[in-house]
C-alpha cells in the first residue's frame, strides 16, 4: 500500500516545481543565459554530478509504502504491516536484512570481539565467531577471502567501466546528431572542453563516482562494505539512508521558509510606512535571538507536544516524519531573516526605477506591480539564498542531532550516526568506520553543494561578474 | 554620541519585550504547564495531584496573564506571565528544575566560557584575517586558487569532525593533553589548548573566504592605485591601505558577536567537559528544564543587541565620516 508521508508530499512538490521552473525557463533567452553560465562552470557541472546521484538516492527513498503483512498460518492475509519502507529500502533489502550481532570491520567475516563458543567437542573456546551474512558464501574465509574479494572489485570496476561507456555513447551519439559532425569528432569536442556545457566535467566526475560505486555494488552482495554498528546494522545503508534526511532538511526548510522571506521582504520594500516598521520589527526581535537557542526552545516545545499526542500518528514512521517535517519549518522560522532583509533592501531600491513609475502611471494595483514587476527581478537573490543555505543546513542538522534537538532518534540521519557513533573513537580497539563512512558522505555532499552554489551564484548574481563571494550566514554554523 | 546610545538603548525594549512575548507563547501557551508537568513526570504514571505538586514546587500553578483570584496588583503580579517573564527584565531569573539557583550557575560559569571563547575569538580573527591577506597578496596564482580550494574544503567538514577527529588525534594517539575536562587558575591552560585550537582551525574556511572577498573588493578601488604609483610595496599597501579600509565590513561581522562570547560554544564546551554556559545550555535541553533555556534565550538576545550597539559605535572609531545622531 503506497504511502505518502509528509515530507513525501513536499519532496515531490519541490521536484513538480523545479519541473515546471525548468520548462518556464527554457522557453526565455534571457533566463536561459544565465543558466548557461552555470552549465559553462566545471566545478558547478561536476558538483551537479555529484548532487545528482545523491537526489536519486533521495528520490528513491522518499516512495514510500507499507508492505503487505505475510499470510500467518491458517489465517488469509489481511492489512498492511505498520512498518514504512521505502522503494531504497526494498532494493537494499539484503543490507537491511544483514543485520549481525555486533561491530563487524568493514569487509569482515567475523565479529569484531570474541565471544565465548562452545566448540564441537564440548570446550568452551574465547573466538572471533563468523558474521550471520558478511561473507557466509565462503567455505574458509581465511584462504578465500582475498580471492573473492578482489574478484569482486574487478567486477565492479567492469561494471563501472560498461556503465560508464555506455553513458558516454549515449551523449556522444546525442551531440554527434546535434552538431552533425561524426561521432570521433564529436567525441574530442567534448573532451577538450569545446562545449558550453561543461560535458567533460561531467564525464570525469562520473568516472571517479563510477568506479566507486562499482565495486561497492559487487562487494555489498556478500560483505558489509564499511562494516557494522554496535547492534549490528549496515553501516552502508545507514548512509544511504542519511541521504535523504539531509536532502530534506536542506530543501524542505528553504521551501517552508521562502513564501514568508518573499512575501514580507517586497511588501516591507515596497509599501512601507507602518508596514514596514512591522516587519522590521518581527525579523530584528527573531533575529535577535541566537538561532540555536530559538531552535532549542521551539524544537522543546514541539517534543512536548508531540509526546502529549500520541494519538495523531498511526505508525512510528509518520512520527519521525513529523518530526522532521517540524524541525524544517523551525529552522525556516530563524533563517527567513536574512533574506526578508535582503528583499526588503533590494525593493527599496528598484521601487523608484522607471519602469515601476511607468506601471504606477498606468494604474496597475501595487499587488501586480509587486508580483509582476518587483518579484521576478529579485528572483535571482532567491535563488542564491536557496542554494547557499542547503550546506549549512546540512551541516546544522549533524549538529543539532547531537545536541538532541535534531531530528527524532529513529530517523536515520547523519547526525543520529555520528551522535551514536562518537565514542567508538574511544573503544580499544578503535571503531572507526561508522564516522569515517559519514565523514566521506556528508562531507561529499556538502562539498559538491558550496562548488554548484558558488557557481550558480557567479552566474546570477550581477553584481559579482565572475568573483566569489561568501556569505557570512555559513560562519554562524562552525563550532 | 550619548543622546544616541541612551535613544539606541530605548530602542531595544521593545525588541526585548518582543522576545519575551515570544519566549512566553512559546513554553507556556503552545504547551501548558500541565503538559510540562506531564512530560518531566514521565507520560504514563501520572496523576493531576502529582502534577499540581510539581507545579506548586516550581510556581507554576498560577493563571497564565491574569489573576482572578488575587487582590489589587496580585491581579498582574501573581501569574506565571509576571513571576517566569516580566522578573527577566530585572536580571532575576529564578530556579531552575534542580532547585538550583539560575543566576548564581550564570555568573559562576561565564568565567570557563569566556576562558574558552575570547581566545578563540581573538586567535582566529588574527590567522583568518592574514591568511585571507596572504591569498590576497598571491591573487590569481595557484597558491589562491589551492588556498580558496583548501577553504572550500574546510567549510564543508561539520565541526563535529573537527572536534571528534583533532579529540583523537591529540588526546589518544598523541597523549599530548588530557581529552576533556577543566581546573581553575593556570592549569586550565592544559585543557584549553586543544578546544582553542580546533575552534580556530574550524572556522578558518568560511571566515578566511569571507576576509579574502573583502580584500578583493577593496583592492579594486582607486586609492589602491595611487597608492601603488606613489611607489608603495604591495605589503604596504595591503596593511596601511587596504585593511583599515575594510575594516567597517569587517567590524560588521566581528563586533556583534564580542558579547555573545559570553554564551560559549555549545558543542566545544559538551564534548571537553568545560563547566560554562554552552554545556549548561546543552545539559538543560537535555534534561528539558525549560527555565534554564527560557533565561539564556533571554541574555542572549539581550547580548546581541548589546553586540548590535558596539558595532555602531565602533564604526565612528574607525571611520571618522559615520557620525552617529
Amino acid at each position: 500500500m503506497p504511502t505518502i508521508l509528509w515530507t513525501d508530499a513536499l519532496v515531490f512538490l519541490l521536484v513538480a516545481c523545479a519541473v515546471a521552473t525548468g520548462r518556464y525557463v527554457s522557453r526565455r533567452e534571457y533566463l536561459l543565459s544565465s543558466w548557461r553560465r552555470v552549465g559553462e562552470s566545471r566545478s558547478g557541472m561536476a558538483a551537479l554530478t555529484v548532487l545528482a546521484v545523491f537526489v536519486l538516492i533521495g528520490l528513491l527513498d522518499s516512495l514510500h509504502y507499507r508492505p503487505r503483512l505475510e499470510a500467518v498460518a491458517g489465517k488469509t492475509a489481511n492489512g498492511y504491516s505498520t512498518e514504512v519502507r521505502s522503494a531504497l529500502d526494498a532494493l537494499l533489502r539484503p543490507l537491511k536484512a544483514g543485520t549481525e550481532k555486533t561491530y563487524s570491520a568493514p569487509l569482515a567475516t567475523h565479529l569484531y570481539a570474541r565471544e565465548t563458543v562452545e566448540q564441537p567437542d564440548g570446550t568452551q573456546a574465547r573466538v572471533f565467531p563468523r558474521l550471520r551474512h558478511g561473507g557466509i558464501h565462503l567455505k574458509d574465509p581465511v584462504a578465500d577471502w582475498t580471492h573473492d574479494v578482489a574478484t569482486r572489485i574487478l567486477l565492479g570496476i567492469a561494471i563501472a567501466v560498461l556503465t560508464w561507456l555506455t553513458f558516454a555513447a549515449i551523449i556522444v551519439q546525442a551531440a554527434a546528431l546535434h552538431w552533425d559532425v561524426r561521432r570521433q569528432t564529436a567525441w574530442r569536442r567534448i573532451w577538450r572542453g569545446e562545449t558550453r556545457f561543461a560535458w567533460n566535467a561531467v564525464f570525469v566526475t562520473l568516472a571517479m563516482l563510477m568506479l566507486f560505486c562499482g565495486p561497492a555494488v559487487a562487494l555489498a552482495g556478500g560483505y558489509h562494505v564499511f562494516g557494522t554498528d554496535k547492534v549490528g546494522q549496515d553501516v552502508l545503508y545507514l548512509t544511504l539512508k542519511s541521504i535523504r534526511t539531509a536532502l530534506v532538511i536542506g530543501t524542505i526548510t528553504t521551501l517552508a521558509m521562502l513564501p514568508f522571506a518573499v512575501v514580507l521582504g517586497i511588501v516591507a520594500g515596497y509599501i512601507g510606512g507602518w508596514v514596514d516598521d512591522v516587519i522590521q520589527y518581527l525579523y530584528t526581535t527573531l533575529n535577535s535571538i541566537p538561532g540555536v537557542l530559538l531552535i532549542a526552545a521551539a524544537v522543546l516545545m514541539m517534543q512536548v507536544v508531540i509526546d502529549t499526542h500520541p494519538e495523531w500518528f498511526a505508525t512510528a514512521a509518520q512520527r519521525a516524519d513529523a518530526r522532521l517535517l517540524a524541525l524544517c519549518f523551525i529552522l525556516g522560522l530563524t533563517s527567513w531573516t536574512g533574506l526578508c532583509r535582503l528583499l526588503r533592501a533590494e525593493t527599496l531600491k528598484l521601487r523608484e526605477l522607471e519602469y515601476v513609475q511607468a506601471a504606477q502611471a498606468f494604474g496597475a494595483s501595487s499587488v501586480r506591480i509587486m508580483g509582476r514587476h518587483v518579484l521576478p527581478n529579485v528572483m535571482h537573490i532567491v535563488l542564491i539564498a536557496v542554494v547557499m543555505d542547503f550546506s549549512g543546513l546540512v551541516l546544522a542538522e549533524a549538529v543539532l542531532s547531537y545536541i538532541g534537538i535534531g531530528v527524532d532518534p529513529s530517523t536515520i540521519s547523519f547526525g543520529t550516526m555520528i551522535n551514536t557513533a562518537r565514542l567508538e573513537l574511544a573503544r580499544e580497539p578503535v571503531v572507526w568506520w561508522s564516522l569515517v563512512a559519514a565523514f566521506v558522505f556528508m562531507f561529499v555532499l556538502v562539498l559538491a553543494a558550496n562548488l554548484f552554489s558558488d557557481a550558480v551564484r557567479d552566474a546570477f548574481d550581477p553584481r559579482l561578474a565572475g568573483r566569489r563571494v561568501a556569505s557570512p550566514a555559513h560562519q554562524g554554523q562552525a563550532a | 554620541m550619548i543622546a544616541y546610545i541612551i535613544r539606541r538603548l530605548l530602542y531595544a525594549i521593545p525588541i526585548l519585550v518582543g522576545v519575551n512575548l515570544l519566549t512566553f507563547t512559546l513554553f507556556f501557551v503552545v504547551n501548558t504547564p500541565d503538559d510540562m508537568a506531564r512530560m518531566q513526570l514521565g507520560i504514563k504514571r501520572v496523576t493531576p495531584e502529582a502534577i499540581e505538586k510539581w507545579k506548586a514546587e516550581r510556581g507554576y500553578d498560577k493563571p497564565l496573564i491574569y489573576n482572578e483570584s488575587a487582590e489589587g496588583m496580585g491581579k498582574i503580579t501573581g501569574t506565571i506571565f509576571f513571576e517566569k517573564s516580566v522578573k527577566l527584565f530585572i536580571l532575576d531569573f529564578g530556579r531552575a528544575d534542580d532547585g538550583r539557583d539560575i543566576g548564581h550557575e550564570i555568573r559562576s560559569r561565564m568565567g570557563p566560557s569566556l576562558a574558552i571563547a575570547l581566545p578563540v575569538f581573538l586567535l582566529g580573527l588574527f590567522v583568518t584575517v592574514s591568511f585571507a591577506l596572504m591569498l590576497v597578496f598571491f591573487r590569481a596564482t595557484y597558491l589562491d586558487f589551492w588556498g580558496v580550494v583548501a577553504c572550500v574544503a574546510m567549510m564543508s567538514i561539520s565541526s563535529l569532525f573537527y572536534i571528534i577527529g583533532g579529540q583523537y588525534l591529540v588526546s589518544k594517539i598523541w597523549h599530548l593533553v588530557p581529552i576533556s575536562g577543566y581546573a581553575g587558575g593556570l592549569d586550565a591552560a592544559r585543557f584549553l589548548i586543544l578546544p582553542v585550537l580546533i575552534s580556530v582551525v574550524a572556522g578558518i574556511g568560511s571566515s578566511t573566504r569571507w576576509y579574502r572577498t573583502i580584500f578583493l573588493e577593496e583592492i579594486g578601488k582607486d586609492y589602491v592605485r595611487t597608492a601603488r604609483a606613489k611607489g608603495l610595496s604591495e605589503l604596504a599597501v595591503l596593511f596601511r591601505h587596504v585593511l583599515k579600509n575594510a575594516m567597517i565590513p569587517i567590524l560588521t561581522g566581528v563586533v556583534v558577536v564580542i558579547p555573545l562570547l559570553f554564551m560559549g560554544s555549545l558543542l566545544v564546551e559538551s564534548f571537553f567537559g568545560i563547566p560554562g554556559l554552552g554545556s549548561y545550555t546543552i545539559d538543560a535541553i537535555n534534561a528539558q528544564d525549560f527555565a534554564v533555556v527560557r533565561s539564556m534565550v533571554f541574555i542572549g538576545s539581550v547580548l546581541y543587541i548589546i553586540g548590535l550597539l558596539l558595532t555602531d559605535l565602533s564604526y565612528t572609531l574607525v571611520d571618522p565620516r559615520v557620525r552617529l545622531q
